[in-house]
């Protein structure tokens, strides 16, 4: 967005939860506002991707004044352009203070914390243009790279930052990229995963419909280090939004000469698809998506091969995932030691995170690795609501390890993480209070891998299933003093023998929870009873 | 609808490339993956049906039944779970008078469960057909599905 031309921007953030609260006719209302003002030539009104906070409903920010409205309906509209627009006084009754978007911090109280690399244009720049990218400093790293580094320089930088994969195994992503770099073959791919599955997260959703470019210059980056030149975007088949604002995006880059043939007369070529899902979070994991891509159902392939030798078709293939591409301009265009100031020494750069469940704000942050669990919850989140204590912490989806209250001083980083248990996976954080029951969740955490288990092995197909009787037991009043330590078997087999990351992973929170909170499911075993009252034991009614 | 064989075989290196496209828009012309629909797939492209029946079953946007005029997608993910969806969930049931996985005897609602929706900041969550809700209570979820039933009464009264 050209600060020449319109002296203010109005920004609305659209995404499919803004349009179903009215944003459309907040929007038009808007337009019809301004011509009625004679402000066309000094406002523009400007569509944004979602910035991440669904509790606060329509938002309107005007920039660069860094004021933030919410709830904004059809009917704000004629004072917000009266006040703020014409007389410049802020429309206070309306202002929403917890809510950081671009480099506006004046009015927030969630800032400090915060670092926005990934999220440096969400919510600030219209992702329909390839203009506003552009003005934002956007394409400048690629056009560096294919003038004037060489493909083993961009490669050498981003090992070099130390970053790790966001998608949720955290592998060094140069490293990857350089295994890929290093085959010979006929073609290559960079794959980027765009399936986001895991419940709880969200945040490559945001930065895909908030920031396109930023990801296609990730991979046009990612391709020209390693000799790729095709690429493929694989979205969730939900994702509609997603969808159709990439293939927007795609198109653009292409008829500016920065996707195609012999980009920036460089002779590099490269040129970008969208693939659909149709839903199965199986098809997240990377050989998953590829036996999906090829048009089969979505079953997890032996390792090794690694997609860097032996991909899609049989080709090199480099899969990583949306946040982790969304970095790599930002990298390569600033190096590798500007990158490494943020982070930890071991952990470098920034994580994005949803902010989800028993919390006060929820919604998309994005803060330095090694960051304190409970500053993100207290400090950023704004705390539990209702008064009610913390139970425990889920970081990483429902996959992830979970965190009781006496660990919310870990530092949030991968390795530290590790150390624990736990992991920071795709980046869901879940908060949970008191209220809940920690044996009626895992409950609800076996149902979700019992339902998305492909059925490929044993192990997680039947262990699934076995584990999910043996809770349905406990949670109804059923169960027996025997069924933890058959809980605690199945899961350590599992977690053994699984074929792939999700068998493997599923114990993660089963186990995590037995460890920190095995009295509960005593109880529950033992003396059918449930201390916070969610299960219902069929003994009790009995009583 | 012809199906051509280049849409599935594809050129070269990349056969079937498109097959889950392929049936995605053959469901979108015929309601749903039906036997019949499977079978005229597998005649026009050459794969044998097996493995398409194996790729229609596996994923969750593909459907071999028929389904309501209006599919609830409702999520019952852990996010959505600690802030009341089993609740919500329970009012729904009660309400339509069906369970996940069915369609409503007049054939306008077909209740279906789907993991997180990517809402859960306003969660509980639910779609129904495209349209996005979120911090559901009981009430106002029921108040939503009446107001769809209300709306078909009306263009029912009207044509
Ligand atoms: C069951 C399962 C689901 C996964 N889902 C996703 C996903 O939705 N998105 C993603 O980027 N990675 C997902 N992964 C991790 C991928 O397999 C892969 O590690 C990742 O895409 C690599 O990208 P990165 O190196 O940039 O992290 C999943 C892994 C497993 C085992
Ligand atoms: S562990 Fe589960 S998801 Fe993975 S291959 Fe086995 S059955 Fe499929
Ligand atoms: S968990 Fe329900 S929408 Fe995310």
């Amino acid at each position: 967005m050209s600060m020449r031309g319109p002296k203010r921007h109005l920004l609305i953030p659209i995404d499919p939860y803004t349009l179903s609260k009215g944003a459309e006719r907040v929007k038009a209302a808007l337009d019809k506002a301004l011509a009625l003002s004679n402000l066309t030539d000094t406002v523009r009104v400007v569509e944004t991707g979602t910035v991440g906070h669904h509790e606060h409903g329509v938002l309107l920010i005007v920039y660069p004044d860094g004021v933030v409205y919410g709830d904004v309906t059809v009917d704000n509209i004629p004072q917000i352009v009266r006040e703020h627009l014409q007389e410049n006084r802020v429309v206070e009754g309306l202002v929403v203070r917890d809510v950081r978007i671009g480099p506006f911090d004046t009015r927030a109280r969630r800032v400090e914390k915060q670092v926005r690399l990934v999220l440096r244009n969400v919510g600030l720049i219209d992702p329909e243009s390839i203009e506003d990218y552009i003005a934002h400093e956007g394409y400048e790293a690629a056009a560096r790279a294919l003038t004037s580094l060489s493909p083993e320089q961009v490669l050498e930088t981003v090992k070099a930052s130390g970053i790790q994969g966001r998608g949720g195994a955290g592998f060094p992503t140069g490293v990857k990229w350089s295994f890929a770099a290093r085959e010979k073959a006929p073609q290559k791919y960079i794959v980027c995963n765009a399936d986001e599955g895991e419940p709880g997260t969200f945040k490559d959703r945001l930065i895909l419909e908030g920031d396109p470019h930023s990801v296609l210059e990730g991979m046009l980056l990612a391709g020209y280090a390693v000799g790729a030149t095709k690429g493929y975007v694989y979205i969730r088949g939900e994702y509609r939004m997603s969808i159709a604002r990439m293939r927007k995006a795609i198109d653009q880059a292409r008829s500016k000469g920065l996707l195609g043939r012999n980009i920036l007369g460089s002779g590099f070529d490269f040129d970008v698809e969208v693939r659909e899902g149709a839903g199965a979070y199986i098809c997240g994991e990377e050989t998953a998506l590829l036996e999906s891509m090829e048009g089969k159902r979505g079953e997890p392939r032996n390792k090794p091969p690694f997609p860097p030798q032996a991909g899609l078709w049989g080709m090199p293939t480099v899969v990583n995932n949306v946040e982790t591409l969304a970095n790599i301009p930002l990298i390569v265009k600033n190096g590798a030691s500007w990158y490494r100031q943020f982070g930890t020494p071991t952990c470098p750069g920034t994580k994005v995170f949803t902010l989800v469940g028993n919390i006060v704000s929820p919604g998309l942050i994005e803060v330095p690795m090694g960051i304190t669990l409970r500053e993100v919850i207290f400090d950023i989140g704004h705390g539990i609501p209702r008064g009610r204590g913390f139970l425990f912490a889920q970081t990483g989806g429902t996959t992830g390890g979970i965190l009781a209250a006496g660990e919310l001083d870990v530092p949030m980083a991968y390795d530290t993480l590790r150390q624990v248990g736990s992991g920071l996976g795709s980046g869901a954080l879940l908060v949970v209070d008191d209220s809940n029951c920690v044996v009626d969740l895992v409950q609800n955490f076996v149902e979700f891998f019992n339902h998305e288990s492909c059925g490929k092995c044993t192990l997680c197909r039947e262990g699934t299933g076995r584990l999910l009787e043996i809770l349905h037991r406990l949670t109804s009043g059923q169960g027996d003093p025997r069924d933890i330590d058959l809980i605690r078997r199945l899961s350590v087999n599992m977690k053994r023998a699984a074929f792939c990351g999700l068998g493997q992973a599923a114990p993660t929170p089963i186990l995590g929870a037995l460890q920190r909170f095995e009295e509960i499911f005593r109880e529950h075993a033992e003396s059918h009873t449930c201390r916070a009252g969610v299960c219902r034991m069929r003994a009790e009614v009995a009583a | 609808m012809a199906v051509s064989e280049d849409a599935i075989q594809g050129s070269g290196a990349e056969p079937r490339a498109s097959l889950i496209e392929l049936l995605k828009r053959m469901q979108e012309t015929h309601g749903c993956l039906s036997q019949e629909v499977l079978t005229k797939v597998a005649a026009e492209t050459g794969l044998p049906l097996s493995k398409i029946y194996g790729v229609a079953t596996f994923y969750t946007l593909l459907t071999t039944r028929p389904k309501g005029r209006y599919r609830i997608f409702f999520c019952k993910n852990a996010p959505c779970h600690v802030r009341g969806a089993r609740r919500v969930l329970e009012a729904i049931v009660e309400y339509l008078g069906v369970q996940p996985g069915e369609t409503t005897p007049d054939g306008l609602f077909t209740l279906e469960l789907t993991s997180c929706l990517g809402l859960c900041a306003v969660a509980p969550a639910m779609m129904v057909g495209d349209d996005v809700y979120g911090n559901l209570t009981p009430q106002k979820a029921m108040a939503i599905l009446e107001d769809y039933r209300t709306r078909e009464r009306n263009e029912h009264a009207w044509s």
